[in-house]
């Protein structure tokens, strides 16, 4: 298939085995990320978000396998069937990953400089040190760091700054999909909006598409172009950003949107009533089914497929229509 | 009456770099108390950096203060005696900001669940253990079942987050310090773990700091805010006051700046933000925000600003407020609610039942 996509993603299936059962952490998940553009990953804790972010550029490990579907990234093929010097060689400079909880995976023995220049040596070999100094200065400057932050160690950062750190270690080879999981979860909203602003400023300069996995509604709706909503290893939802917000279609984004907190008023902050399910034990039929107002007839036996509605991808019996 | 843990006068220098030796102010001159009586819940809110996580370091005696006094019930956290050492370890419990370095990697989740029920004698039996656990972890949302006999890499980012609110809650504290405890989990976790912080204090009278770069979640579950900028209290409140009203120009550029969860909404104010955010490098004189203000003035670049009391619960650090009296020894306790020592002295409210 060859839609124009930079990545596209079919029927992903992320399985971690484990002594109580099979987790099925990522669970079908079908999409496209297209040029340019930012996708946005929320969704309920736990529901394979990470697992999935991991999984694209075959960073999981063990007991995680993929257990189906493809990955093509454009250009190069099905992500899921690279040899090892393959991956190697689209790790950062095609395809590089922001991890979770990134800025706790510096070395604490390391000063910053050299571990952003690991990254680029190891792509680059014939930089020198010069070139090399100048490009670690540019790499600091571009997240909105000093210069001498690159002679510091982690532990003399703040958690901000470890992100920002994270962050431009992870564009150093200008890559042109970046996926960023919680890049800015631990940043004031100050520095957020500036991150991202930088974050969106590289992206377009570079032509860079950037799938972003956060939780922060916010964020979201301010900085994603799309949003997809995961629930329980699924892939419910995928929308323009503005019709996710002002009209969310499946029962778990509507409700999700209205948990969501605001300035306006003080007042008990609502949640989805009922457990998140379990990914070993995951309910029959639609996942959302325990906690759905809506269900009805079909929803405890028949698994609900993706449709096309106009614009977006809905995966819920409400939606009858057209398979995406 | 003895206050449960008082700051009085709390600064904390950091000195880093060898041949050009760097001191970092990363809590400057915080006096405030956390009363038993009447529990609340503090936000801490700041840019990164600003000193928060070493403010809630303070508070539980993880690190001394280079300067000033932590008193945990009329006495210094430096001269605790091993038993009251002990009980103020439990009286107070944290809840880390980085669910990732709260963990052994070797140990199962169990583990940081059942030392301290351990370690603090909850129970008097493993039965009765792990049904406290197992409660706990009920409270945050979590399947025991699911959660307990697992390695932390084999859980979410916010499973691991919500295994650390539950151990806070086993231990029935008469504080909790929270940092960044809902960070990274979904809205509706979130609010489920904030009602359940917040019933803590209304069931169990338990006070809590909630460290939080969220100031639309501090606004809703908590009583007052302290708003830090390169350590130093900017402003600080009641929440009502603060965060819908805010008069420090750094607490006004942090609220603007919250995005709004509304794609047609812009982001902040137009314009680009002045400034190096994250560098410690201050003037030794002057106000600290004075290079990014946007409405500094004469007077701001000659000195530091005090904490004016410009309302009944309201301070700002800024010289436009110059007008109103500055706050006694800095002492934070006056504008925070509800108000210690009126109540306790007057005697005629009754607390509200509810
Ligand atoms: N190594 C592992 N072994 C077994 N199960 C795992 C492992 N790692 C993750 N899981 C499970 O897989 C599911 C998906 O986890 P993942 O980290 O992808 O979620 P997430 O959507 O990123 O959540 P969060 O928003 O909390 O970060 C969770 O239920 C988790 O418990
Ligand atoms: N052990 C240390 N040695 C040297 N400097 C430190 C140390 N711990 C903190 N600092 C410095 O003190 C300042 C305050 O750090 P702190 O971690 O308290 O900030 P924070 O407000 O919690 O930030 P964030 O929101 O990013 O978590 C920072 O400039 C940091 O670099
Ligand atoms: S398929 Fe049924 S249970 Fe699932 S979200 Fe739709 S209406 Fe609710
Ligand atoms: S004291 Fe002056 S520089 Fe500082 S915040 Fe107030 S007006 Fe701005
Ligand atoms: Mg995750
Ligand atoms: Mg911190």
């Amino acid at each position: 298939m060859n839609n124009g996509a930079v990545l596209t993603v079919s029927d992903l299936r992320v399985y971690y085995d484990t002594d109580a059962g099979t987790v099925k952490a990522v669970d079908g998940v079908s999409f496209d990320l297209r040029p340019g553009e930012r996708l946005g990953l929320v969704g309920e804790s736990g529901s394979g978000k990470s697992t999935m972010a991991l999984a694209l550029m075959r960073l999981h490990k063990p007991p995680a396998r993929i257990a189906g579907g493809e990955v093509l990234l454009d250009g190069v093929g099905d992500v899921m069937k690279l040899d090892d010097d393959g991956l190697r060689r689209i790790r950062l400079d095609r395809l590089a990953l922001v991890p979770q909880g990134a800025m706790n995976s510096l070395n604490p023995v390391m000063r910053i400089r050299d571990q952003l220049a690991d990254g680029i040596r190891t792509h680059e070999p014939g930089d020198t040190r010069d070139d090399l100094a100048e490009r670690i200065q540019a790499q600091l400057a571009r997240v909105g760091l000093d210069a001498e932050v690159g002679g510091k160690f982690p532990h003399e950062l703040s958690g901000g700054m470890k992100q920002r750190v994270a962050i431009a270690i992870g564009t150093s080879l200008s890559p042109s999909v970046i996926i960023a999981d919680e890049p800015t979860s631990a940043l004031d909203v100050v520095v957020q909006r500036q991150v991202m602003e930088t974050l969106r400023s590289v992206q377009e300069e570079l032509g860079a598409s950037v799938l972003i996995v956060g939780h922060d509604m916010g964020l979201m709706a301010q900085i994603a172009d799309r949003m997809g909503v995961m629930y329980a290893g699924k892939l419910v939802e995928l929308a323009p950003v503005h019709d996710l917000f002002t009209n969310p279609q499946h029962p778990y984004t509507r409700l999700l949107i209205e948990s969501v907190p605001t300035l306006m008023a003080k007042r008990a902050l609502a949640s989805i009533p009922g457990a998140p399910p379990t990914l070993i034990n995951v309910p029959p039929g639609c996942p959302f089914h325990p906690r759905c107002p809506s269900a009805f007839e079909p929803c405890d036996s028949e698994v609900p497929l993706p449709t096309a509605q106009n614009g977006r991808v809905v995966s819920c019996h409400l939606y009858p229509g057209e398979a995406a | 009456m003895t206050a449960f843990l008082e700051m009085t006068n709390v600064s904390k220098v950091f000195s880093a770099g060898i041949i050009r030796r760097q001191h970092t102010v990363a809590v400057d001159d915080v006096t405030m108390t956390i009363d038993e009586q009447s529990p609340s819940i503090l936000a801490v809110a700041g840019e990164s950096g600003s000193g928060k996580t070493t403010l809630a370091r303070l508070l539980l005696g993880v690190i001394p203060p280079s300067s000033g006094e932590v008193i945990y019930r009329g006495q210094s956290v430096d001269d605790l005696s091993r038993a009251q050492r002990r009980t103020y370890l439990r009286e107070i419990q944290p809840i880390f900001q980085d669910p990732f370095e709260s963990y052994n990697p070797f140990y199962k989740v169990d583990h940081v669940l059942t030392v301290p029920a351990k370690k603090f004698d909850l129970a008097a039996s493993r039965e009765q253990t792990m049904r406290l656990i197992e409660e706990a972890l009920d409270m945050v949302g979590l399947q025991p079942a699911e959660t307990l006999g697992r390695f932390p890499h084999q859980l979410s980012g916010g499973q691991r987050q919500r295994v650390m609110v539950a151990r806070a809650m086993l231990l029935r504290p008469r504080l909790i310090v929270a940092d960044e405890p809902v960070s990274m989990v979904d809205a509706s976790l979130r609010a489920t773990i904030l009602e359940s912080i917040r019933r803590m204090k209304q069931e169990l009278g338990i006070s809590v700091v909630y460290i939080t770069h969220d100031l639309t979640t501090a606004y809703q579950i908590a009583d007052n805010i302290l708003v830090m900028y390169k350590g130093s209290v900017v402003e600080a409140g009641s929440v009502e006051q603060v965060i819908r009203d805010p008069k420090h120009p750094y607490t006004q550029l942090l609220v603007s700046s919250i995005p709004q969860p509304d794609p047609s909404l812009p982001w902040g104010a137009e314009g680009e933000i002045a400034g190096d955010p994250e560098s410690m490098e201050v003037a030794a004189t002057g106000c600290k925000f004075v290079d990014r203000c946007p409405v500094a003035f004469e007077p701001c670049s000659g000195q530091r600003p005090p904490l004016y009391h410009e309302h009944p619960s309201r301070a700002a650090a800024c010289f436009q407020y110059d007008g109103s009296p500055a706050l006694e020894g800095q002492n934070l306790d006056v504008v925070f609610e509800p108000q210690l020592t009126s109540q306790a002295a007057g005697g005629s409210q009754e607390p509200a039942a509810n």
